[in-house]
């Protein structure tokens, strides 16, 4: 498939088709997933970019994420088993370090039953873009607890509300290494494009965590409403890094911090 | 048409006579073959492979990748993330991490990827005894992955084939797109003798479809041609049931019964390619047949020539192949014998194999992490005669 042939402005809707197996739609997402929007931003970096998409390798797992690329992403697809797509893309930027590698994968997957990879793959630094669409919850699994769940939060596993403490994916992976570490939602489409762009060209190990609705299995049981409540909720619930700066411990109480935490000076 | 096939190869160890360790001769038969990424863990007894090949791949400095993953799983699985970037991949362990490795050994069963693993067997189970031998793998290597698939496990029972089936192991992999597994033990591994380093090799390389031909990546074929990332295919990967160019067909009844058929069919329609065994005196009726592989097969040779001396008609069927299991060459070498013995150090795993074919087979069978000696098989054939 020639991809040159777009008409449409970069980074349009109609621009980014051509990155699509459209014959693969509709997508197996809920109504309301965060992810759609994820893919969209995802595919309007690339686009912008004008990167060769032939040559990029998108590796995902398994759970809902593993589905943002495959299949619906026309170029190469790794769709490895639960917790692994980091050490399966780490063999393949190796053995051929022209590839573009970008890793999809979610809370469950990257940070649960993966978690060992992602910190030495972030300590390795190793060239490759990982992108966390952190949803709180094992949605394709029926709605269990994850390592990144809210204190208090209701699950299938946490009747009672967790009991646990989430981790902070970006301090996590930034205390492992990485060199470009951004947290954004969906909500902030905008600046979560122009961080995915900044991971995509990133010389090094690059981690974005997007946050990422999941009505179905996280929103319905924590009263959170429908799919424009719950993007209203990340617009309420997230607060840019450079505000936060000049806020006391009481203002910051239960916000979750956005923007850059490491980045290239 | 797809390119690929067999091609031979200059050897980059001068050739001679060397006198080696097990490991390190597995190192050289990767070497050898092509291997240009390795991935491991530490783990005794295997670690001596990594070591080696960690040491010739900076001599040789060929676009060869090694790398120390963080563990097991993580070594297995940049092998095949590396197989399908285009590699010859190797890793090598022991058996607590052939037990980590399971589940993405059935990624590389489903997704047609040709990987090779060596298994260093150790006494187990658990963390066992990580310095003594042990056969206590060999059913887990088959049988260890969830669902139904099939694979190939070599048996070498020296340094020479330590560094011959290593060879063969690549050879098979790529040819049949499927992990190939490297039985050997702590004994052979850790074993020195003398070997012979052969001036060429035959490697066959990975039938691939040519630039711009578009080929079905999972069918249309009993093998199909595997296409590398990056070379414009749009590959479509997967470990759930897909169909023939990698879409996943996840209730799809065929779908699923045609992949299980064909990857059962890829090996057994090809017996002839993969099964080897070496025969020792298994001329005319035989009093008692001996079947050994690995170490084992050293100390049962010694056993059935001392046997012979006494006037014993005793023979030696050595099984190179123990995935898939040999079943015709067992079945002609039992038709002239009267008793047929088998040793292994596990409580008697291939024995009921053997007992498919030959019900009245008996095992000789030791688990405390010493490797059988001939004096114990030769009271065996003595007691079974």
């Amino acid at each position: 498939m020639s991809l040159t042939k777009k008409t449409g402005r970069r980074g349009s809707t109609h621009s980014i088709r051509a990155y699509i197996r459209t014959e693969t739609f509709p997508t197996a997402f809920c109504p309301g997933c965060g992810h759609g929007i994820l893919m969209g931003a995802l595919l309007r970096a690339i686009d912008e970019l004008e990167l060769d998409f032939e040559k990029m390798l998108f590796v995902s797992g398994i759970g809902c994420s593993g589905w943002i690329s495959s299949p619906y992403f026309a170029a190469d697809t790794l769709h490895t088993p639960h917790g692994r797509p980091i050490a399966y893309a780490t063999g393949a930027k190796l053995a051929n370090p022209s590839l573009k590698v970008v890793v999809i994968g979610g809370d469950g997957d990257l940070a649960s039953i993966g978690g060992n990879h992602l910190i030495h793959a972030a300590r390795r630094n190793i060239e490759m873009t990982v992108i966390c669409a952190n949803n709180m919850i094992y949605g394709m699994t029926g709605g269990q607890v994850t390592p990144t769940t809210p204190t208090g939060a209701f699950t299938m596993t946490t009747p009672q509300g967790n009991p646990d403490r989430p981790f902070d994916l970006c301090k996590l992976v930034a205390g492992a290494g990485a060199t470009y570490v951004a947290r954004y939602s969906v909500y902030h489409i905008r600046p979560l494009i122009r961080a995915l762009k900044k991971a995509l060209t990133h010389p090094g190990f690059a981690f974005v965590e997007v946050l990422s609705s999941c009505p179905t299995q996280y929103g319905r049981r924590n009263r959170l409403g429908g799919p424009s409540q719950m993007l209203l909720y990340w617009k309420e619930k997230c607060l840019p890094l450079e505000k936060a700066r000049r806020m006391s411990p009481e203002e910051l109480e239960g916000k979750i911090l956005i923007g850059e935490f490491v980045a290239p000076d | 048409m797809p390119q690929g096939g067999w091609i031979t190869r200059k050897s980059p160890l001068a050739p001679g006579r060397y006198f080696m360790q097990g490991d390190e001769a597995c190192a050289e038969g990767a070497i050898a073959a092509g291997c240009n990424y390795y991935a491991g863990y530490p783990i005794t007894p295997a670690s001596e492979i990594m070591h080696h090949i960690c040491k010739r791949f900076l001599e040789l400095a060929e676009g060869r990748v090694f790398i120390q993953m963080e563990d097991e799983i993580g070594s297995i699985a940049s092998c095949i993330g590396a197989s399908w970037a285009g590699a010859k991949a190797m890793t090598a362990t022991s058996g607590p991490g052939i037990s980590l490795m399971l589940e993405n050994i059935g990624y590389a069963i489903m997704t047609e990827v040709p990987v090779v693993v060596v298994d260093v067997q150790r006494a187990g189970p658990s963390t066992g005894q990580a310095t003594r031998p042990a056969q206590g793998d060999v059913m887990q290597l088959h049988w260890g992955t969830h669902g139904d698939g099939e694979v190939i496990v070599l048996a070498p029972w020296s340094v020479q084939e330590m560094f011959d089936l290593t060879i063969r192991a690549f050879n098979l992999a790529e040819m049949f797109r499927v992990p190939v597994f490297l039985a050997a033990d702590e004994a052979v591994g850790h074993m020195r003798e003398s070997l012979e380093i052969p001036a060429e090799v035959r490697t066959y390389e990975r039938v691939k479809p040519l630039p711009g031909e578009r080929l079905p990546p999972f069918g249309g074929a009993e093998v199909p041609p595997m296409p590398a990332f990056g070379e414009g295919h749009r590959l479509l990967v997967t470990g759930s049931t897909h169909d023939e160019w990698g879409y996943r067909r996840t209730i799809s009844s065929e779908a699923q019964a045609s992949l299980v058929s064909r990857f059962k069919a890829k090996i057994f329609n090809h017996l002839d390619e993969i099964v080897r065994v070496e025969k020792r005196f298994c001329e005319g009726e035989l009093d008692v047949l001996v079947v050994a592989y690995g170490f084992t097969a050293r100390s049962a040779l010694a056993a059935v020539r001392e046997a012979r001396n006494r006037g014993i008609k005793a023979g030696l069927l050595r099984l190179q192949t123990l995935w898939p299991f040999p079943e015709r060459e067992l079945a002609e070498a039992v038709k002239y014998a009267r008793a047929v013995l088998v040793p292994e150090m596990n409580q008697g795993q291939m024995l009921r194999e053997v007992q498919r074919i030959f019900p009245q087979a008996v095992g000789y069978n030791k688990t405390n992490g010493e490797v059988i000696t001939p004096p114990e098989i030769s009271g065996a054939i003595e007691q079974i005669r």
